[in-house]
């Protein structure tokens, strides 16, 4: 079966370019406007990746994380978070909340499904 | 359509939603309100244009954005206070943003000059005093940044396992397995760059009874032989800097001796604390074991910066307490097509069932039969369709109305004059084609309205009226339509001056006598323009002709009110949507027509002693006083040859724009019926005085009156009543 992916980025464009080089890699893609969404649709779905974005309304990346990882379900879920941040702050901040690994926007296809395939057990 | 160069439509969309967000966050900030959630949002709209741009490679766009971006997030900071001069160099810069995005879309080019002198306005706020954009050739390259890309391996491309040898001591925290990072996924990365030898020392694993799920107990080191530099191995570990401790040493190849690497490393921290920890290593391994072209990476004090960060010391934010700012309720996109469709059905429905109950009218059935009472519950319901479906067409009137502070902004600094704008009732819906078209007008009249009507500050000072001037836009819903209004508190129109220009240019006679209401209506006639000379903003060669003519072309009218000294009044009135028509069915010389019953005034049954001939075939109604021309449908339609004779007939007294009356001969009224207007040039062709079609009940085709049209011709028929008229009223 394959892999199910979830990602959380409050830009459509950004969403659709992720959907389409996730789609054509084989995976199965799901989707959410920002954190809020995000754990919305973390009570339907069980995803085995999350690439998700830092800045967001609602709810940012950082609070998403933290709340996907206080929940037991998905405590072991790898999360790559997708940013236009560089600065090591802030790549600090989201591993302190608890991701897995990071990714500069823009993104080369390619190198994100390899990352992710990287990151999943 | 390839699915990147749709994304890219999206993209380009998003950008629009974003700039409007930004705009009006920018104008609530200028405007005082200064809570994080509006600055955040601002941030993120400057945020997502460059994030999407990076992704098209727009690099122009990204350069500005990031400029732009830096800014705001001083803002947000709290570094940057947002004074009047931080609000305004910042909505300028949204402009010329806006201008690079289209030009991307459009392919046009953007004012580089305007573009570059506002990056670096952007960068002179800069809090730290660091603002200076690095001149260079075109202007915006000096700007420090690039979009980086991590460079993650290429996984295909294995390397030939030669070259060099890494040993590799790999301890994973706790933490790298809160993260959901997995050694095995590390150790088989390893393995993809050469080969590898991995041993796991088991030694602290405690017996089961003691061992802490949670925790991590094993560590590995690897032998690996590979093609990779030290900088690939090193990515490896990427993910998991600071969750865990690896040290990488590397030998060259002659070198046979094996290195202890964990004893060397454990000296080297209890030592190098504070220092630059490579180069202290390469020294003491220089010094204790010369071994030429070896070199020691050393991660330790991104292990000391790990331990420093226990993961997850905070709670986990909870949804709820910050979901509750902006929840917007759940949306849905869909394609315009589609809608359309479902119109196009829905328009059938309501046409099918108007046909069912004119069957079951003839059939003889009851009033009170069991079909007559369906049928009616069905009439209901279709009604009740198909206004749900309009609503989905509808759209606030906020796309048009956002667009404008920025024309205000523009017009005032080309005019030198002081504005402020006020806008009221945004969150009225209309359908999305009249927002659509409904935006030149509006432009139009906005910039009239600043350019003609307000007076310059020094003017307004002198009549004891506020520097600044005020415009006033306005959308509410009125008897089923929409009425848009443009106020300003200016001068007025200047009557006399009107009356004179439109006498000079032969649009009235010298010595017409004109009522109030006459004379400012003469601002609509094609060819006038007020202003003394063709200034940059209104004077383009388009008038308020062109203003009422694309009103009227969405079923509307236009009317002005202007008090002198006091300002002037533009209202327009638009139908809610343009797929359906309350009309008066009416019948004329055998055919049935349609006639707006927006247009209508009133009807009646014009008597003997009413009707006048004016020589001709030209006749006036004389109705409570006032002398009305007659004009008889039948004969401008080309349907009969003469005249009908008008005490057979029944008027309709319908007013055009500018308030002028009419009455229309018809043979009779059949009722009033909602009708789906179908386009006639879509399926046959223009026809003169027709606007539209439709289909009845009964199934037969009928044809939509355009009043205004059947006036004019009749008026060019006989442009003699108009100086009768003008002396007789």
């Amino acid at each position: 079966m394959s892999m199910t992916i979830l990602t959380v980025d409050d830009s459509r464009t950004m969403r659709d370019m992720l959907k389409l080089a996730l789609s054509d890699a084989g995976f199965r893609v799901v989707q959410a406007e920002d954190g809020v969404h995000g754990l919305e649709v973390l009570r339907l779905e069980a995803p085995d990746v999350i690439v998700t974005d830092i800045n967001m309304p609602r709810m940012d990346g950082y609070g998403f994380i933290k709340g996907v990882r206080s929940d037991d379900r998905h405590r072991a879920v790898p999360i790559l978070v997708l940013t236009t941040e560089s600065d090591a702050e802030k790549k600090d901040r989201a591993r302190r909340a608890g991701a897995t690994g990071w990714i500069v926007k823009p993104f080369d296809p390619v190198k994100l499904v390899s990352a992710i395939r990287r990151v999943a057990a | 359509m390839d699915s990147l160069a749709a994304i890219k439509q999206t993209f380009f969309q998003e950008c629009e939603e974003q700039l409007a967000e930004l705009e009006s966050g920018l104008l609530a900030i200028e405007g005082g309100i200064q809570d994080s959630e509006t600055v955040n949002a601002v941030f993120r709209a400057v945020h997502s244009i460059k994030g999407g741009a990076g992704a098209f490679a727009l690099d122009d766009l990204v350069r500005f954005a990031h400029v732009f971006e830096t800014a705001l997030d001083h803002l947000r900071a709290g570094l940057l206070l947002p004074s009047a001069e931080v609000t305004g160099c910042m909505l300028r810069a949204a402009d010329v943003l806006a201008d690079l995005v289209r030009a991307a879309r459009d392919g046009g080019s953007v004012d580089a000059a305007r573009c570059k002198a506002l990056g670096e306005e952007l960068a002179a706020l800069d809090p730290d005093g660091a603002g200076t954009v690095p001149e260079t050739d075109d202007g915006m390259d000096g700007i420090d940044f690039a979009p980086v890309l991590v460079e993650l391996d290429d996984l295909d491309a294995l390397p030939a396992p030669s070259g060099r040898h890494f040993t590799i001591r790999f301890t994973p925290h706790p933490d790298l397995y809160a993260k959901a990072n997995d050694a095995a996924v590390i150790l088989r990365e390893i393995t993809r760059l050469g080969d590898a030898t991995i041993t796991c020392d088991t030694s602290d694993v405690p017996l089961l009874s003691e061992l802490d799920p949670e925790g991590s107990c094993l560590s590995w080191t690897i032998r690996l032989r590979t093609a990779s530099d030290a900088a690939a191995v090193r990515e490896v570990f990427e993910f998991v800097e600071g969750d865990c401790d690896v040290a990488i040493s590397a030998e060259a190849e002659e070198d046979g001796e094996d290195l202890d690497v964990a004893a060397l490393l454990a000296r080297l921290q209890g030592e190098v604390a504070g220092e630059t920890a490579e180069a202290t290593a390469q020294q003491l391994i220089a010094d204790e074991t010369p071994l030429p072209g070896s070199e020691v990476i050393d991660l330790s004090e991104v292990r000391r910066q790990g331990k420093a960060h226990e993961v997850a010391p905070e709670p986990a934010s909870k949804p709820e307490a910050t979901a509750a700012s902006t929840a917007a309720p759940p949306t849905i996109r869909v394609d315009l097509d589609r809608v359309d469709r479902l119109i196009d059905l829905v328009g059938e429905l309501v046409i099918n069932q108007a046909m069912l109950a004119q069957r079951v009218f003839e059939a003889g059935l009851a009033r009170a039969s069991g079909v007559a009472a369906g049928l009616d519950e069905l009439e209901q319901l279709t009604r009740e369709i198909q206004d749900s479906v309009m609503a989905i067409r509808a759209q606030p009137v906020k796309s048009v109305f956002q667009r404008i502070p920025r024309l205000v902004r523009e017009v005032a600094a080309l005019t030198g004059k002081t504005v402020r704008l006020v806008t009221e009732g945004e969150a009225t819906e209309v359908d999305k084609t009249v927002i659509e078209r409904l935006s030149d007008p509006l432009t139009h009249m906005i910039r009239n309205a600043i350019d003609h009507g307000l007076e310059s500050p020094e003017a307004r000072l002198e009549k004891g009226k506020p520097a600044e001037g005020q415009v006033r836009l306005s959308a509410l819903h009125r008897s089923g339509r929409i009425v848009i209004e443009v106020a300003d508190d200016g001068a007025g129109i200047d009557r006399p001056k009107v009356k004179a220009i439109a006498a000079r240019k032969g649009l009235v006679a010298a010595d017409a006598v004109l009522s109030d209401e006459e004379i400012d209506n003469l601002i609509f006639l094609p060819g006038f323009s007020t202003a003394a000379s063709i200034s940059d903003i209104s004077g383009r060669g388009v008038g308020m002709d062109v203003v009422k003519r694309s009103i009227q072309a969405l079923g509307g009218r236009i009317s002005i009110a202007s008090r002198p000294g006091e300002g002037s009044t533009f209202t327009m009135s638009l139908p809610l949507t343009l797929a359906v028509l309350d009309g008066m069915v009416v019948t004329v010389a055998g055919q049935t027509l349609v006639v707006p019953l927006t247009a209508i005034v009133e009807t009646l049954q014009p008597k003997a002693v009413e009707v006048h001939g004016l020589g001709g075939a030209a006749r006036v109604i004389a109705i409570r006083e006032h002398f009305v021309p007659l004009i008889d449908v039948g004969r401008e339609l080309g349907y009969r040859g003469n005249d009908a004779d008008p005490l057979d007939c029944v008027a309709l007294l319908v007013e055009s724009e500018g308030g002028a009356r009419n009455a229309l001969l018809v043979d009779a009224i059949l009722g009033q019926r909602q009708v789906v207007i179908k386009s006639l040039e879509a399926n046959y062709r223009h026809v003169p005085g027709i606007a539209a079609a439709t289909i009845l009940g009964d199934g037969r085709v009928a044809l939509i009156l355009d009043v205004d049209a059947v006036v004019a011709r009749s008026r060019s028929d006989a442009a003699s009543h108009e100086t009768f008229l003008a002396a007789a009223g």
